[in-house]
């Protein structure tokens, strides 16, 4: 069966990838509020509580040494993109009051913007529900989890807080890739599992097939599954007794010394930095001092309790339990995920941690106009300090000026970056066309020398090594996984194809859908690939991929040339096999973007020497303006010194004057 | 002011009421201009009236005109001839040395109209009869009928909107007259004004080829008197030509066939003997429009009428620089502003010595003679062509390459050049700014203080 390939192909189980970038489309508007002011006010509409069942009304009756390791439950929640995740964890809240049942609860743990837009959550957050079975209370915390691929070193910080998941599956659409890759990334977790069959109320709902499904790619016997209709609340208590009879208590100990995970932080700018931990041992308290392992610095606790979504103050949290801790930090930095928070005269061993999220998708961002760099990188700076996955490098182009080259995890990560810049920040960026990390192993003991190993990553394509000097080229290779009704096989599989995919795997999951393993090359499946295969499936096929290390490829260094002349920001690294089709998009596009000039250019791509694609800019063999009527000639200036500015901005490249569109045309990525 | 308005086309039609003096000749000659300077420059303007009513709707218009729902003539008549005093009185101008009636469809106007507006203009200054006043004509048979009145009312040349000899074509743009009431209205209006006759012909037509346009220009020239303005269909935008060739129901000639159809013409008309003395313009010897040139030599120009731009100094104010003016567009509004406040002008945006320079330079370059060094030295005497231009890198490559010509005459294009024109211009446009502004600033550095440099308007 499929899972043993992808733990073949899987590098480590904490960086399990699993992309879902179906909100791909994006909604540029000019919201000025930001994540700041829309949290403030999201607090403020919700009643404190309004229980109505198995709720305390104040703060500081929550008493949690109430609740001993045994009564406590870790859980997330699972999902493909759109399967329900978000509304059920609304209900959960309901139900357990948590927040008041209304109809208006929508997402209420999907806080930015771009969440509740794109229907994701990009950043987990936490809630603890107080639930009520058979005469005793529980506290069951609910870790949310991002769902896509981009965001798995997000899911792995919450996985590791876990016990037990909830895998929600539509029952009209049935499993699809991402839930395939989050149910392997809770299997390998050793997490329980969960199956819910969400949706049942939707007309076309089959849950039947679901279970088959369930049954036969993931094992789970199909009475395990729950129908469940979150929109309507349909069996949605069944939901919470199995959390609580299916789910294992947490192992820890509340007579050990204080022992904390920290899974998450926050910054807040007045209170510094919101640490949410999850505590394996023992108990803190208000006041209390305490140590980071990693940093060896000493904090007194200032406040302290749980996420019911939003914070709640307690006295003290014990072992087993989930909550957050404002110790006086003042850089997210000191609040490193996946450090170990222990008391100040009882040091423990530190908790494994996380190995940090490796960036595998680059690209440059620029300002509009350079006299927007300090604002821009104001705001890279501060949306950083929320998402340490992000790698950020100045870099500088010719052609677009100071700017970033910026490493994300994903594609859907970037999109979703660049999207909050735009939201939050109101910052407008360029974007350029991402590239992928590749890496060269040198021969030349001299090179070695110089940077200190074999093998160097190149990110930017300038900086790549020439064939001389080179041993071998690598590039990141993923496995991806596709799901699709299977009269799609076929256009899919030439897609693949085309992508110099190689078939893995192909499994049909009930007798209309097919599972199909590929592995690709990163960079073949970075830029279009997803809108390629949406449209080629009428929106049918769902795809996923997972990080699956480095091959040796034959890589070569692309020049493109404007009348002979080398443009250095258009360098590209192209596999051999694809030279000749990216130099001949790549010159199409260019032909596009620069407008005639009274002579004839010609644009060519090239390898080494040899010329693999050619257009030609036709020379201007006419360009005047017929008549000025009436003596009219305001609009006809206008337009004459708006050339003339722009001609002072141009880039020249030998005796070609390009504007700078053109090589953002060129660069950015498609429109879609 | 509207008091002293007597009947308008009775006064018109003695001609020698309008010539107030003698001894300023005929035809203000170039020289003479040149010659007196710069304070001339302010003394003397051209008049553009403009009338903006029309019939219907040509499909590739999007200029300033209007379907009239009621004959409003005695009003637009007052109104016109309102304006024109006013701005007269403003610009303190002595002299109007050519008068250009545009549009809209100026041939719908009443001849009386024509001859009260002159009329105005003679009562307040120097209008020589010989002074060319142009008139743009609709070719139906309406527009043929009243071409003796308007000679009557004072016209000695008309302009005349053939467009086309493809009736087919014809139909397409929109027009309400055939290629045959084209050829009689110009017939008409030859045996009127002999010699001053001009044909607009439009290229880049719908569907139009490289062949047929050259059928079609060397059956007009077997027509046409001396002078022929060539103009290339633009698509404008809200125009319902724009949306049918947006819907796909009309299809527009690739640039390169349009370039081909305006080198062909430049041939063709080259080989009967007319000179292009303009981007758009052809005459044979002394058909030249004077008007026209006097917009690209950069003199005073003022607009009265709905919409109309004008370029003058409103030394009747006091003002000492050249303001770009343009009038309100909307003819109702305007005729309401005119009644109250004599003049319908919208806006005024006071040209700097820069902003007067660039005019004077994109305008200029657009005659085959180009710009030459005493014309230049009008409107900047402190700063050559030479000066200018002569140093920049961009401007090199273009003399290079043949372009571009800068010698002891001027700067002018080639014969080539001209029909690149606005690729050459944004070179041109930098260079200019630069030795401008540093050229400020030497002056700033020099005198300690800015120093007021008296630039010609």
């Amino acid at each position: 069966m499929s899972f043993s390939l992808v733990k073949r192909w899987c590098e480590t189980p904490l960086m399990r990838r699993v992309l879902q970038f179906k909100v791909y489309r994006r909604k540029i508007q000019s919201y000025n509020m930001t994540y700041t002011l829309l949290r403030h006010r999201w607090m403020k509409r919700l009643p404190v509580f309004s229980s109505s069942f198995s709720t305390q009304t104040d703060k500081d009756t929550i008493d949690l040494s109430k609740f001993p390791v045994d009564r406590v439950r870790n859980f997330c929640i699972i999902a493909h993109i759109d399967h329900g995740k978000s509304t059920l964890a609304d209900r959960l809240l309901e139900m357990t009051g948590a927040i008041a049942t209304t109809d208006k609860n929508k997402q209420v743990l999907d806080k930015l913007q771009v969440e509740r837009e794109r229907g994701i959550t990009v950043k987990a957050q936490t809630a603890s529900l107080i639930y009520s079975h058979q005469g005793q209370q529980y506290l069951l915390n609910l870790i949310d989890t991002p769902g896509h691929v981009d965001f798995s070193y997000e899911v792995s910080r919450s996985i590791s807080a876990c016990q037990g998941v909830l895998l929600i599956v539509d029952a009209n659409q049935g499993i699809q890739a991402q839930t395939v890759a989050n149910f392997y990334l809770a299997f390998e977790a050793q997490l329980a599992i969960i199956p819910v069959i969400n949706k049942i109320d939707l007309k076309n709902a089959d849950p039947e097939r679901v279970e088959t499904q369930i049954e036969k790619v993931f094992d789970i016997p199909r009475e395990e599954c729950i129908r469940i209709s979150a929109k309507l609340g349909t069996n949605v208590d069944k939901v919470l007794q199995a959390v609580v009879d299916r789910i294992p208590a947490p192992v820890a100990i509340m007579d050990d010394p204080f022992k904390a995970l920290v899974f998450d932080s926050n910054f807040d700018h007045y209170r510094g930095v919101v640490a949410n931990i999850a505590v394996f041992g023992g108990r803190v308290k208000k006041g209390d001092r305490i140590v980071s392992a990693y940093l060896g610095k000493t904090y007194e606790v200032n406040e302290l309790g749980l996420l019911r979504p939003h914070e709640h103050p307690t006295q003290k949290l014990f072992a087993g339990q989930v909550g957050y801790i404002i110790a006086g930090m003042k850089d997210v930095k000191e609040a490193q995920i996946g450090d170990t928070l222990y008391l100040q005269d009882q040091p423990v061993e530190a908790l494994p941690g996380f190995k940090p999220a490796k960036a595998m998708v680059f690209a440059g961002m620029y300002p509009m106009d350079q006299s927007e760099y300090p604002g821009l990188r104001s705001a890279i700076e501060r949306l950083t300090l929320n998402d340490s996955s992000v790698t950020v490098q100045r870099d500088s182009s010719m052609a677009l000026g100071a700017g970033w080259r910026l490493g994300f995890l994903g594609l859907l990560h970037m999109e979703v970056f660049n999207q909050r810049l735009e939201q939050e920040y109101n910052a407008s960026v360029i974007v350029t066309a991402p590239t992928v990390p590749y890496k060269a192993v040198l021969s030349s003991p001299k090179l070695i020398k110089e940077h200190g190993s074999e093998e160097i990553t190149i990110v930017n394509p300038a900086q790549f090594p020439d064939r001389s000097v080179v041993s071998e080229y690598l590039e990141p290779m993923v496995l991806g996984t596709i799901l699709s009704p299977d009269t799609y096989t076929g256009k899919i599989m030439t897609l693949c194809l085309n992508r110099r995919g190689i078939q893995k795997n192909m499994v049909y999951i009930d007798d209309q859908r097919v599972m199909m393993k590929y592995l690709f090359p990163l960079n073949e499946i970075v830029v279009d690939f997803y809108d390629l295969l949406k449209s080629l499936s009428s929106g049918y096929a769902s795809f996923d991929y997972e990080n699956a290390g480095y091959q040796a490829a034959d890589l070569i260094k692309m020049n493109i040339l404007l009348n002979g002349q080398p443009v250095e920001e258009l360098i590209t690294i192209v596999h051999r096999g694809r030279a000749y089709s990216a130099g001949k998009a790549m010159c199409e596009r260019l032909k596009d973007s620069i407008p005639r000039q009274m002579f004839e250019v010609a644009v060519q791509a090239s390898i080494g020497s040899k010329v693999i694609a050619r257009e030609t800019i036709k020379a201007y063999r006419k360009n005047v303006l017929a008549k000025c009527y009436g003596g009219d000639i305001t609009r006809k200036m206008k337009l004459l010194k708006k050339q003339a500015e722009g001609k002072k901005k141009m880039r020249r490249i030998g005796n070609v004057e390009v504007p700078k569109d053109a090589f953002i045309n060129v660069l950015k990525r498609k429109d879609k | 002011m509207i008091k002293h308005t007597l009947p308008a086309a009775r006064r018109a039609f003695s001609p020698g009421l309008r010539c107030f003096s003698e001894a300023y000749g005929g035809e203000i000659s170039e020289d003479v201009f040149e010659r007196t300077g710069s304070p001339r420059l302010t003394k003397q303007a051209s008049l553009y009236v403009h009338w903006p009513y029309c019939l219907r709707r040509c499909s590739y218009c999007n200029f300033n005109k209007y379907i009239r729902r009621e004959n409003n003539d005695p009003m637009m008549t007052e109104c016109l001839q309102r304006e024109t005093e006013t701005l007269l009185q403003l610009s303190q101008v002595s002299c109007i040395t050519s008068v250009f009636f545009g549009g809209g469809t100026p041939s719908l106007a009443h001849p009386s109209t024509i001859a009260a507006v002159l009329e105005s203009v003679s009562r307040r200054v120097y209008l020589s009869d010989k002074a060319e006043v142009t008139l743009e004509v609709n070719p139906t048979p309406v527009g043929k009928s009243k071409l003796e009145d308007y000679c009557r009312a004072g016209v000695n040349r008309f302009s005349i909107g053939v467009q086309s000899l493809q009736d087919g074509d014809l139909k397409i743009l929109g027009r309400d007259h055939s290629s045959h009431q084209a050829l009689q209205t110009v017939e008409e209006a030859r045996r009127l004004c002999p010699g001053r006759v001009s044909v607009d012909v439009m290229f880049g037509r719908p569907k139009q080829s490289a062949e047929s346009w050259e059928n079609e220009l060397s059956e007009l020239l077997r027509v046409c008197d001396d002078h022929v303005s060539l103009y290339q269909l633009t698509l404008e935008r809200g125009t319902q030509l724009f949306k049918q060739v947006l819907g796909g129901e009309v299809t527009m000639p690739a640039e390169d066939v349009t370039a081909e159809m305006y080198q062909c013409a430049r041939r063709i008309l080259h080989q009967h003997g007319f000179l292009q003395y303009e981007v758009s313009n052809f005459a044979r010897p002394k058909a030249v429009s004077h008007h026209n040139m006097s917009y690209w030599k950069g003199r005073q120009y003022i607009g009265v009428g709905p919409g109309a731009h004008g370029r003058f100094v409103p030394r009747g104010e006091g003002g000492v620089v050249r303001e770009a003016r343009t009038q309100t567009l909307e003819p109702d509004v305007w005729i309401r502003e005119v009644q109250q406040r004599g003049h319908g002008t919208r806006r005024r945006i006071q040209l700097s010595h820069l902003e007067l320079l660039e005019e004077v330079l994109v305008m200029g370059m657009r005659m085959s003679k180009g710009i030459n060094h005493k014309h230049w030295e009008l409107f900047s005497p402190q700063l050559g062509l030479h000066e200018v231009f002569g140093t920049s890198n961009d401007v090199q490559e273009l003399l290079q390459s043949g372009q571009l010509i800068l010698d002891d005459r001027g700067l002018r294009c080639s014969w080539d050049g001209l029909a690149l024109l606005d690729s050459i211009l944004p070179a041109l446009l930098v260079m200019l700014e630069r030795q401008i502004s540093q050229r400020l600033q030497r002056d700033h550095h020099a005198d300690g203080q800015t120093k007021r440099i008296s630039n010609p308007q």
